[in-house]
C-alpha cells in the first residue's frame, strides 16, 4: 500500500479515537458536576482542559469554567484547532484520502457520523443536548470500529488501523491517569491514604472502566488498585497493557509482511520493558507521573518510528 | 424563441400522447406506483448519495457545501436496435479518432492531401511536439473516449461534441444505476436492462492491454488524481476502488530508474499503467507547466522511451477542439474509407469569413462556442439571450473570430423528469463511455444521460445546474 494511504489510515483512526476519548472524558465531567457544588465544578473542568491540552487555549477567550462553555469550546468552538467537530471532519478527510483501501461500510460510518454531528453541532450545545451530541461521537467511533472489524482484510491496512487506534487510547489512557492523580493528591503523603471516592469515579468513567473496576475490586477505591487496573490488567481494552499488547501484534503482522523489523518495532521493544512483568509497586517506587510521562514519551517514539518506517512521507 | 421553433422530439411520448415501445415496460410498472410515494424516493435518493460521498466542490467556492448533482427517478430509455445503431456509429469514429491522433503526430497524411487545414492544430493549445514521432503503447491514444450525443429525431442522433482528453461522469452512469436497483427493485424484475456494472472490470482489463513491453507479470495500474479538492475527486476514487488499482498522487510517484515508481511502505513499486486525471499541462513540470505540483517529474521521459503508459495519451485535447470538430465527417471518411455512420452537427467555423459573415448575420438564432471551450462556460445561445449579450459577445467574436464556430439552436429531444406536479419534459443528451485498447473497442451500453432541469433549458452541465439520470439500455 502507498505510504500516503498508510499515514492516512493511521492518522483516521487516531482522530476516530481522539474524538471518542474525549467525549467520554466531557461525558465524566458532566455527570460529576451535577453531583457536586460550583468550586468542585469549575476544577472538575479544569483538570479536563489540562488533560485535553487545551487550558491556555481556553483561557484565551474564557475567565471562568462553566460546563456550558467548556463543552462548547471543546466541542466546536472556532477557535478550538483540536475542537471535536474538527477531529471527526479530519477523520472523514483522511477517509477521503483513502477511500479506495477502506470498505464502503467503513467509509459511510465515518461519513454519516460527520453529517450528523455537523447538523447537530451547527449550534450552540447546552447541557439539554449535551448527551445527545457526546453519544453521536461515541456511536460514531463504534460504528467506523465495527465497520472495520467486520469488512475489512486483514492486511496492513487494518494492521495501521489498529496502530493509530491503540497507540492513541494508550496516550489518553495515561494523560487522564496522569492529570488526575496529580490534580487528585495535594502531596506524594497522600499516597495509599483513603480518597474522595467521587473523583475517582469519574476517573473510571471518563475510561468507561466504573463497572468494569468496581465487579473486579468489589467497590474498593484506592489509588493503587485503580492504578494497577488501568496500567497493567490485560483484561480491560483500555489499559495501558492491553493496549500494548494489541500494538506489539499489529507491529509483528507487519514485520511479518515486510520480513524485517524496523526502529518501531524497536521503539516498541524498549516502552515495552516498562510495563512486561511489571508490578505497580514497582511504578510507584519509581514514581507514577514519572512512570506515565515516560511512557507517554516512549509512545509518540513509536509513532514518529512507524512513520518513518513505513515511509508516511517521502 | 422563434416563431418557427421545431417540433421537439419526446424520448417517452410520441406526439399523440401515447408511450413509445421503449418506454412500454417501465410505463407499466410507473402506472401502478403512488405518487406521493414517488415523490419520498427522490428524498431517499438524494440520501443515498449523500451517503456514498457522491459529491462535487464548485471551483472558487472555498466554503461552499460538498455539492451534489441532482439525480432524476424517471430512466432515459433507449432500445437494442437503436443501441445496435448507434454503438457501430461510436465505434467507427473513435477508431478514425485513434488514427488521426496517430497521424497528426507522424506523417500528416490528413494535411498532405488537402483535407485538414494545418493551421487548425498549430495554432491548438493541446498540440504537443513532444508526442511526434512517438506512438504510445498498443498504439492507443484515447483508452477512454465520451462521445456526447443529442437526439432531433426518432432516427436523428447526432454528436454534438468528442471528450478525447479526460472525460468524466462515468462514477454517475455506475452510482445511478445502483441508486435506481437499490430503490425500485422489482422495477429491474420486469424490465430487462443490461448491465453496466461490470465498467471498472472492463476498464481495467482494457487499460493492462496497453501495457508497455516493459512491463513484467501483471501490470500495475494506478489512477493520478489531483488531490481531494478536485471536482471529480469523488470518481478518481471511486474507478481506483472498484478497478482494485492504487490511487496515487504526484507527490506518490517519482521516477526510479527509468520507470515511474510510487512510494509504498515497502520502498519504490514501479507502475505500468497510469490512468491521469490530471491535464497535460500538469503532467511533468519538467515538460511543461513548471510550477505544477501535481505530476512526475520526468514522467515524459520515460513515457517515450516506452516505460509507462499513460491514459489517454499526452496531447489527445486536439481533438476535443471544436474547429476540428467540425472536420470529423472528412475525418472519419479520411480514415476508415467509410461515410461518417454518426452525422455531426451543422457548425459554421468563424475563421472562415463567408461563414462569420452568415453568424454575424444570425447571433440571434445561433448557438456560439469558444473553440476549446469546456462545460458550458463561455458561450452564447441566441435564441435566449438579451440583446445586450447578443451585442457584447459580437465583440467578443469580432475580436477574434478563429476561436469561435457557431452551431443552430438544436431541438434537443425530451426526457421527462419526476417533479411535484408530476412528470414534465425536459432536454437531455447523452454520453457514452468508450474503452479502446488493442484488443478493440468496447462501448458499455448506456452511458451519462444528463438533463436540463430548467424548463425550456438546452444546457446540460452539471456546472450549470443540470441533472442526471440513469441510461437504460434495453435488452431485447
Amino acid at each position: 500500500m502507498l505510504g500516503r494511504v498508510a499515514n492516512g489510515i493511521f492518522w483516521m483512526y487516531r482522530y476516530l479515537e481522539r474524538a471518542e476519548n474525549t467525549a467520554r472524558l466531557l461525558e465524566a465531567g458532566h455527570r460529576m458536576t451535577l453531583t457536586r457544588g460550583p468550586d468542585m465544578a469549575s476544577r472538575e473542568w479544569k483538570s479536563i482542559l489540562t488533560t485535553l491540552g487545551l487550558r491556555k487555549a481556553y483561557e484565551a477567550g474564557h475567565d471562568d469554567y462553566t460546563g456550558a462553555a467548556v463543552c462548547d469550546f471543546v466541542l466546536r468552538s472556532k477557535d478550538n484547532p483540536e475542537s471535536v467537530m474538527l477531529m471527526v471532519e479530519r477523520a472523514r478527510t483522511n477517509a477521503r484520502v483513502c477511500r479506495s483501501a477502506i470498505t464502503a461500510e467503513v467509509w459511510e460510518a465515518v461519513n454519516e457520523g460527520w453529517m450528523t454531528l455537523r447538523d447537530l453541532l451547527a449550534k450552540p450545545v447546552r447541557s439539554s443536548n449535551l448527551n445527545e451530541a457526546l453519544g453521536v461521537v461515541r456511536r460514531e467511533s463504534t460504528l467506523a470500529r465495527g465497520a472495520t472489524h467486520g469488512s475489512m482484510l486483514r492486511n496492513e491496512t487494518y494492521n495501521f488501523a489498529r496502530l493509530g487506534t491503540f497507540l492513541e487510547r494508550a496516550d489518553s489512557t495515561a494523560r487522564i491517569l496522569d492529570v488526575k492523580y496529580y490534580l487528585l493528591l495535594p502531596s506524594l503523603s497522600y499516597v495509599g491514604t483513603p480518597l474522595d471516592s467521587g473523583q475517582w469515579d469519574s476517573v473510571l468513567r471518563s475510561l468507561s472502566a466504573e463497572r468494569a473496576y468496581r465487579w473486579l475490586n468489589s467497590g474498593e477505591m484506592s489509588a493503587r488498585s485503580i492504578a494497577e487496573f488501568l496500567i497493567l490488567d490485560d483484561r480491560f481494552p483500555r489499559s495501558l497493557v492491553f493496549c500494548y499488547s494489541e500494538m506489539r501484534e499489529n507491529l509483528f503482522e507487519l514485520a511479518k509482511l515486510h520480513g524485517e523489523t524496523g526502529k518501531a518495532q524497536e521503539q516498541m521493544r524498549m516502552t515495552d520493558i516498562q510495563l512486561v512483568d511489571k508490578s505497580v509497586e514497582d511504578i510507584f517506587q519509581k514514581g507514577l507521573h514519572e512512570f506515565l510521562l515516560e511512557f507517554i514519551s516512549g509512545n509518540q517514539k513509536i509513532a514518529s518510528a512507524i512513520a518513518s518506517d513505513y515511509r508516511f512521507t517521502a | 424563441m422563434s416563431a418557427s421553433e421545431p417540433p421537439k422530439f419526446d424520448e417517452m411520448h410520441a406526439p399523440d400522447g401515447s408511450v413509445r415501445d421503449a418506454y412500454s415496460g417501465y410505463q407499466g410498472w410507473l402506472s401502478e406506483q403512488d405518487d406521493s410515494w414517488m415523490r419520498s424516493k427522490s428524498t431517499e435518493a438524494e440520501g443515498f448519495f449523500r451517503k456514498t460521498g457522491i459529491t462535487f466542490n464548485v471551483y472558487g467556492e472555498d466554503d461552499a457545501e460538498e455539492r451534489l448533482i441532482p439525480f432524476d427517478l424517471v430512466p432515459r430509455i433507449i432500445t437494442g436496435g437503436e443501441w445496435r445503431r448507434l454503438s457501430k456509429g461510436i465505434e467507427q469514429r473513435v477508431r478514425a479518432l485513434n488514427a488521426f491522433m496517430h497521424d497528426l503526430y507522424h506523417r500528416q497524411e490528413i494535411i498532405r492531401s488537402g483535407r485538414l487545414p494545418e493551421r487548425l492544430f498549430r495554432n491548438n493549445a493541446a498540440w504537443l511536439p513532444q508526442m511526434v514521432g512517438f506512438t504510445p503503447p498498443g498504439g492507443v491514444y484515447t483508452h477512454i473516449t465520451g462521445i456526447d450525443l443529442v437526439r432531433t429525431g426518432q432516427d436523428d442522433f447526432l454528436v454534438l461534441e468528442d471528450n478525447a482528453r479526460t472525460p468524466s461522469g462515468v462514477s454517475y452512469m455506475l452510482e445511478n444505476r445502483e441508486t435506481m436497483m437499490a430503490m425500485f427493485p422489482e422495477l429491474f424484475s420486469k424490465v430487462n436492462v443490461r448491465p453496466v456494472s461490470d465498467y471498472p472490470r472492463r476498464l481495467a482489463k482494457s487499460l493492462a492491454a496497453c501495457a508497455p513491453e516493459s512491463t513484467e507479470g501483471q501490470p500495475t495500474i494506478a489512477v493520478l488524481t489531483p488531490g481531494i479538492f478536485n471536482s471529480a475527486y469523488y470518481e478518481h476514487a471511486f474507478l481506483a476502488d472498484q478497478m482494485g488499482a492504487e490511487l496515487v498522487e504526484g507527490s506518490d510517484l517519482r521516477v526510479v530508474g527509468g520507470k515511474v515508481q510510487m512510494r509504498t511502505t515497502v520502498g519504490y513499486k514501479p507502475v505500468d499503467v497510469l490512468y491521469r486525471r490530471v491535464d497535460d499541462d500538469y503532467l511533468d513540470p519538467l515538460t511543461f507547466n513548471s510550477d505544477s505540483m501535481l505530476g512526475v517529474p520526468g514522467i515524459m521521459d520515460v513515457y517515450r522511451s516506452g516505460g509507462i503508459t499513460i491514459a489517454n495519451a499526452p496531447g489527445t485535447g486536439v481533438a476535443d477542439d471544436k474547429a476540428i470538430y467540425s472536420f470529423m465527417p472528412e475525418i472519419v471518411e479520411f480514415y476508415t474509407g467509410e461515410k461518417a455512420l454518426l452525422p455531426n452537427v451543422d457548425t459554421w467555423r468563424c475563421a472562415d469569413p463567408d461563414s462569420l459573415k452568415y453568424v454575424l448575420e444570425n447571433l440571434a438564432e445561433l448557438v456560439v462556442k469558444e473553440v476549446h471551450g469546456s462545460g458550458g462556460y463561455g458561450m452564447l445561445i441566441g435564441p435566449t439571450s438579451s440583446k445586450k449579450e447578443i451585442e457584447e459577445f459580437r465583440g467578443k467574436l469580432e475580436n477574434d473570430p478563429d476561436n469561435y464556430i457557431a452551431q443552430p439552436t438544436l431541438a434537443l429531444s425530451t426526457c421527462p423528469i419526476f417533479t411535484k406536479a408530476g412528470l414534465a419534459p425536459r432536454h437531455v443528451d447523452l454520453r457514452p463511455f468508450v474503452l479502446c485498447s488493442p484488443d478493440g473497442v468496447d462501448i458499455t451500453p448506456g452511458g451519462l444521460t444528463r438533463v436540463a432541469l430548467k424548463e425550456g433549458s438546452l444546457v446540460v452541465n452539471s456546472s450549470q445546474g443540470g441533472g442526471t439520470k440513469d441510461s437504460w439500455v434495453l435488452d431485447d
